[in-house]
This record gives structure tokens, sequence and C-alpha cells, in this order.
């Protein structure tokens, strides 16, 4: 482990970590749903509303000079941190979510064709399945899954298979929110290419574990969320490759997407403004920027060591529950803990957890596919960030046996 | 007993625990002492919408009353129905449709099943509600 001091630190950033649920302290379990705000992120959107608010981008007084200056500040921050080669090639978006539907939609009206094909894998979320689904039924493109094996890593041999002259698209997680399993992106992005065929990442959960690179990893499109990268809520990036985001057509119209408008014709604002349509959530913008500016802080190779032990560590004392079955024992694996017991419901466990100051998740998880896969109709799931620690894992491990204990 | 009365005696019933693990723990032992439901029962039609376990809920009309019978996959789910079906069992089923629900919040669950808790308490009433409806109209 990481020097215990270090990682009780870190969690002092955090206010709501101190915090009592039900006479108990807190473990904070859900960090796959949502992560904590440290006090910089939380004072950065604090300190915009009291002294910058205003509109970005048209203003000529001093408060609006002061919100944009802000705002692209936060855009460049995010920028550095991605490494992504050009500024205008950082959309700011609602989330994850909105990044992908950006991109569906882009792909919906130019770039698919009837017959064209778009490969997913098994383990996507909901919100990298439907987005394409739609695109398909407004195209006649067609969907195809790329199939998982009973530990939740992908088939890379029949991903390969499903490649050919009709493949638009690969759209494929990072990180699984379900299973933990972290797929082998630069290796699907180089069959992709090699292939000539474009790929979108998901990295809804790999930010909150690694620091993500889009030169190293060359993808054309990366879409993340700033609620799970300890960042404000309703706000998200969308990475493009430059070349793809001037192809694509605007995704929504509006106020400062534009650079003329008359009734005859209107044309669009370079990158990135051609997709951020309507005044965005500034506050929300500045802060991520605020985020990023904290992870950057982070030693990110003394969290992976934390975060493995953390993880081997839970894994271990699970297992030693009987009635215990984990869903996804990928080798190589972020934290994510998602389980079963053969008796007892998993919403039965999460609510007497909750009972005992235990935050999980239960349920599908937006993963209903996956659950079918694996012939589960649900999950309780642990997903740990760097601030959690092994005394967390002995109360939740000690709350699940109470819990199986009242409910048997 | 009409639904008020057996409301007030599951409300003293409750009264009686002073903490979350004694209430748990009773409606856990509901959930376990009411009768399933058969496989073949366990259909679309029973089904109630709205709740992260799968709870199904089936009624017959007896003359003016109304039978019910439910299950869940999930224990605590099981015990919430199993209080509701105690509560509306046999009784008139405009009774049932004009009942205000204020029992919820005098046993003081109210804190762990708001409807928010994702346990589909409202969605369980709603259907008792619907059937009870129906039957009342039905004579």
């Amino acid at each position: 482990m990481v020097e215990t001091k270090s990682i009780i630190e870190l969690r002092a950033d955090f206010p709501i970590l101190s915090r009592e649920i039900n006479g108990k302290p807190l473990v904070y379990f859900d960090n796959g749903a949502s992560a904590q705000k440290p006090n910089l992120v939380i004072d950065r959107v604090s300190k915009y509303y009291q002294f910058e608010n205003s509109n970005i981008h048209r203003g000529v007084h001093t408060l609006s000079q002061e919100a944009t200056s802000a705002y692209e500040e936060a855009r460049r921050k995010i920028q550095k941190y991605i490494n992504s080669p050009l500024e205008e090639e950082v959309i700011f978006t609602k989330g994850t979510t909105d990044g992908i539907n950006l991109v569906a939609n882009g792909f919906s009206r130019g770039v698919l064709q009837k017959g064209d094909e778009i490969i997913i894998s098994e383990m996507e979320h909901h919100s990298n399945i439907v987005p394409w689904q739609m695109a398909c039924e407004y195209t006649g493109a067609i969907l195809k899954v790329a199939p998982i094996n009973d530990d939740g890593e992908l088939i890379l041999s029949a991903f390969k298979e499903l490649l050919n002259s009709k493949t638009k698209l690969v759209a494929i997680t990072h990180v699984s929110n379900t299973l933990g399993t972290i797929n082998p992106v630069k290796e699907i992005v180089e069959l992709a290419h090699q292939n000539g065929t474009p790929v979108l990442l998901d990295g809804a959960q790999s930010v909150p574990h690694m620091k993500v690179d889009m030169q190293d990893l060359n993808c054309d499109f990366y879409a993340l969320s700033g609620h799970k990268m300890f960042g404000p809520t309703g706000v998200g990036i969308l990475y493009g490759k430059k070349e793809w985001l001037d192809k694509l057509p605007p995704y929504q119209g509006g106020g400062d997407m534009i650079k003329t408008v008359t009734f005859e014709k209107t044309t669009y604002n370079d990158l990135p403004h051609k997709f951020e349509a309507g005044t965005p959530n500034i506050a929300g913008g500045i802060g991520l920027g605020a985020a990023v500016e904290y992870l950057e802080g982070i030693d990110w190779k003394a969290i992976h060591i934390h975060e493995s032990e953390l993880l081997a560590y839970a894994t271990e004392q699970i297992q030693e529950i009987e009635g215990i079955r984990l869903i996804g024992t990928a080798k190589d694996k972020a934290g994510v803990l998602s389980f079963v017991h053969d008796k007892a419901h998993h919403y039965d466990l999460g609510t007497i957890m909750d009972q005992l100051g235990v935050a999980i998740r239960t349920g599908h998880h937006c993963t209903e596919p996956l659950m079918h896969r694996f012939k589960v109709t649900g999950t309780a799931r642990a997903s740990f960030a760097f601030y959690n620690t092994k005394e967390e894992v002995d109360l939740f491990i000690a709350a699940l046996k109470r819990a199986l204990n009242m409910l048997l | 007993m009409n639904i008020d009365e057996v409301a007030e005696e599951l409300i003293e019933d409750f009264d009686l625990f002073d903490d979350w693990a004694d209430k748990y723990e009773y409606i856990i032992s509901l959930g376990k002492d009411l009768p399933g439901m058969s496989e073949a029962d366990k259909t679309e039609e029973h089904i109630v919408k709205g709740c992260q376990s799968q709870v199904w809920l089936k009624a017959k009309q007896d003359g003016d009353k109304v039978i019910f019978e439910a299950d869940s996959d999930a224990i605590i789910t099981k015990g919430i129905i199993a209080l509701l079906v105690k509560v509306f069992n046999g009784q008139n089923s405009k009774d049932i449709v004009n009942n205000n629900l204020a029992f919820i919040d005098q046993i003081g669950l109210k804190e762990h099943l708001s409807p928010n808790r994702s346990n589909g308490l409202v969605a369980m009433v709603q259907k008792m509600k619907t059937y009870a409806l129906v039957f009342s109209n039905n004579k």
C-alpha cells in the first residue's frame, strides 16, 4: 500500500468522506456511479458563482471576459491532462452519454449508409448501445456485438473476425462499469485502424483510475464524464481527432455554434464551438478544470498500486464468504467488485448495508445485455476510488456478513 | 377488522422497535412468512414495474372483497408487499381505492421506504389500488 498517511491526507481533501450515515462512518463504495469532489473543485465552483458569474464568449464587460478566460483555461488544462494535440479537439459536453450521442448523431447524418456495420461489445453500458441502435435504425446500418468470455474479457479473436470492409466504427468501453475489465484498447485501436475503421472509446470508468493519453491511445473519439473523475456533475468531454470533428455535422443548432445566420443560409463556427451550441455549463467546465488540476498533483503510479492492493484484498476477503460468486474476474481489472450471492438478493444486501453506512450499487448497472450473458438479474457492486482504504474494506465485509446474517 | 384496525395493529407493532435492525428483521420475517406465488403465475401481467427487484401481484374478486397474492425475489421487498397484503387483503374494494395510505408514514418506514429507494412501494400500492378499482366497477 501507499503510505497510509498519504491516503489519509488525500481523504482530508474530500469533505463528504467524514460524514456519518445512519450514525455510522460513511464507507463510500459507489465511486463507479459518481466520485466525490475535493475542496479544490467545490471552492472553484463556489468562487465562480461568487465572483465571476456571467455569460461567456460574447460580453464586452470584464466579468464576461474573466468567465470566458476561466472556461477556456479549463479546456486547456483538460487538453494538457489528456494529452490531446489540439485545443479544438476538446469539446465540452454534458457527460459521456452526451459525447457518444454527439458522435452517433454525426455518423447518422453523412457517414453511415445502409448495410454498414458498427462494432460494440457485450459489456457495453446502455449509453454505448442505445445511441448506436438509434443510428442503425435511422441509417439502416447493422450493429455487431463482440462477445466476452466467462471472466468478462473481450474475445479479441472474435472481435477481429467482425472487422470487415463494411465496418464504419468501433465503439467500445475502456473500462467496464459492471465488471471492472480493462480492455486492451490500444490493440483494438490498432486492429480497427488496420481495417481503416475509426474507434470511439467510452472513458467514463477509466479516468477515475488512470491518466489517459489521447496520442498514446491514438483513438478517434474518447468520451468521458466530469463527475466520475472528481469534478462536477453535468459536464464532460468529448475528445475527437480534428479530421473527424471537421467531417461531422453539428449536433445541435443555436447560439455560439454559428459564424453568420441569415434566413437563407447559416454558416457554422469553427471547432470546438461548432459542437457547443447554447450557454454551456460554465461552472461545471471550470470545476472540471479544477478537478484535472487536482488529478495532475496525484502520483498515479502509487495510486495504481494502492487500488490494485485494495481490489486484491477485497476480492480475497469476499471469496471467503460462502455463497458469493464474483461477476467479472478479468486478469486486468480496475477497482470494481461485482458479486451475487446464491441465496440473498442484491437489493436486500444493498438496503441492509446502507443502514450500516456502506454505500454500494445494486441492480443491472445499465448493462442489461451483460446481465443476460451472466444469467443474473443484477449484481451488488462495490467500486473503489483512490481515497478508499483497507479499513473501509473491512467495514464493507463486516456489513456484508451482518446483512447475510439478517437475510438468511 | 377493517383497514384502519389492521393498520393500527401494525403501527403498534412497529412502535415497539427502537432500532432499524429490529424493523428490518420484522419486515424480513413478514417476507419469509408470506406464501409465494406459483411460477406459472409470475407472468408479465402480474409484474409490478418500477422495482429494482422483481415483484408479482395477483388479485381476485370475492364479492365486495379483494384477495391478494404476492411474491418477490428479494426478501425485504417481499416483506414490504406482505405488509401491504396484511393491510388490504380481504378488504372491501372501495375502501382500498379510498385509503389515504397514512399508515405507511405512521409505521415510521417513510425514511426507509420513500419512493426514491427504488423499492417500488408506490408502484405496489398503485397496482393494488388498480385491481381494487377494476373490481369495484365490475359488480
